[in-house]
């Protein structure tokens, strides 16, 4: 008599864990997803300054051609990326180049306190944090996509419905988290 | 299975109703015992009732407005406020949140707080201090740590016990006045006596239950939640050090009668503005609203 119960009993458990393992599949999707337009549109404004920096400090830089030249590649690199990979290799290529001109400007007094630069300075060390941020956001929501997708027995349902695994937004070393260390406060006093 | 800050968030929003719960049953208490002084029980619930429902209005939707008042916060928008605005910014992606608004506290005693009913609506408020005296990295450790009380909807259960239990002293106040002003005008009166005893009990009532409700509020702003938002904020960052140096320089700063200084508020803080008031820090851990300086930065060097 009992045992007649069973069978539907195990049947209803095992229909509530896929609901459950695909909803968060669903849900963990969605954030992987937020994440990255999040890294998007601060990549976007971070670029849409590069051209106006690059016509600020022009005038100023005589000798730093190439490091202008290299923020403006990094830009049409980014412009043309399409995958997850030439994003994050365009991305890593403009904060290199923006933070060696940063340092670099330390060394032209008529720069620094060029009022547009000022302004650029601030504008972009906020946004070079924040890509900063987004990318651990992004990786971290990826990572826990990831192994949800690869775990048994999870996996099985991630398979039937599609679910793959995604890139890292790649960054070389840790300390590029730091961003350029700029100290903002003292910037007008100086 | 059960995310470790889910049960926490679950929790938060348990109490904050059981909150509200004893808070209707003390204003019930009380109306119908003004009731009785009025001559008519039913008014007097009603009365306690529409109280009621009005304080709830108000310590829901804009608890972090009368908080920000108490403090003396005002609000900041991005153009006066660079440097900050980018910095809450920053962590709010680091945390997947939408962004709160900021406030600022004019003084140079370095502190923080965050209010609000969940992450949607909610606040960050420093102080002129802490942003003239930490560095970037120090601040993005105090606006993680503040980002996650907000994300464990700490925030909630703080702003609606701090609302509340500023109504009781309220409360208490208005009766004193009643019996005082009964007392005198009409002392000789018909209903005199009764009407005296009345607003004692009323009195007794409020002065045995606001210290409970107190200890609630120290319950609700509970010490192992400051660790628990550490660690979350430690991990926002990845860099425990930053938190660490920072609160070290907060608590360092904290002095005596200083403008944030508030008995009310002192729970929200990250670090305890009434510090500098005792002596040498040595207070008792039991009636702390928060965890030792030295445990909380030692158990982030830890990490």
């Amino acid at each position: 008599m009992e045992s007649t119960y069973i069978l539907p009993g195990l049947l209803i458990l095992v229909a509530l864990f896929f609901i459950y393992s695909y909803n968060r599949l669903v849900s963990m999707r969605n954030m992987a997803d937020k994440a990255y337009s999040n890294i998007d549109t601060l990549l976007q404004k971070r670029f849409d300054l590069v051209p106006n920096l690059v016509n600020t400090v022009k005038g100023y830089m005589e000798h730093e051609r190439e490091l202008l030249e290299a923020i403006t590649r990094a830009r049409t690199e980014w412009l043309n990326a399409s995958t997850i990979e030439e994003n994050a290799g365009a991305d890593q290529t403009a904060e290199r180049a923006i933070k060696t001109l940063f340092a670099v400007a330390e060394n032209y007094p008529d720069l620094k306190a060029n009022q547009n630069f000022m302004m650029l300075q601030e504008e972009l060390a906020g946004i070079e944090n924040k890509i900063a941020y987004a990318r651990q956001r992004y990786n971290r929501t990826v990572m826990a996509l990831n192994t949800m997708v690869q775990r048994f027995p999870t996996n099985l349902i991630a398979r039937l419905f599609n679910f793959g695994t995604r890139s890292y937004f790649a960054i070389e070393s840790e300390q590029a988290r730091s961003a350029p260390e700029i100290n903002l406060r003292d910037g007008e006093k100086e | 299975m059960m995310d470790p800050i889910y049960s926490r968030i679950a929790a938060n929003k348990r109490r904050t109703f059981i909150l509200f719960f004893l808070y209707a049953v003390l204003f019930g208490a009380i109306g119908y015992l003004v009731g009785i002084y009025i001559g008519d029980p039913l008014f007097g619930m009603i009365l306690a009732a529409i109280v009621f429902a009005v304080l709830f209005m108000i310590s829901y939707f804009s608890g972090q407005n009368v908080v920000t008042k108490m403090a003396g916060a005002r609000e900041v928008k991005k153009q006066e406020e660079p440097y900050l605005y980018n910095t809450v910014e920053a962590l709010s992606i680091a945390a997947g949140k939408p962004m709160p608004k900021i406030y600022i506290i004019e003084t140079e005693v370095p502190n923080a707080f965050a209010a609000g009913r969940n992450p949607d609506n909610s606040i960050i408020a420093v102080t002129r201090g802490l942003m003239n005296r930490l560095d970037r990295q120090e601040l993005e450790a105090v606006i993680a740590h503040e980002m996650a009380h907000i994300n464990n909807y700490d925030v909630l259960l703080a702003t609606v016990a701090i609302v509340l239990a500023g109504t009781i002293v309220f409360v208490s106040v208005i009766a004193r006045r009643m019996m005082l002003f009964g007392g005198m005008g009409r002392g000789g009166g018909r209903r005199g006596g009764q009407g005296q005893l009345i607003m004692i009990l009323i009195l007794l009532v409020v002065a045995i239950l606001a210290p409970i409700f107190a200890q609630l509020l120290k319950f609700a702003i509970s010490r192992q939640r400051e660790y628990l938002a550490d660690a979350t904020a430690a991990n926002f960052t990845g860099y425990p050090e930053g938190l660490a140096s920072a609160l070290e320089k907060i608590t360092n700063q904290q002095v005596k009668n200083s403008p944030i200084e508030n008995r009310a508020l002192e729970g929200l803080y990250i670090v305890n503005p009434s510090l500098g008031a005792r002596s040498a820090n040595r207070q008792s851990v039991l009636f702390s609203t928060h965890p030792p300086a030295e445990e909380r930065i030692k158990r982030l060097r830890a990490m």
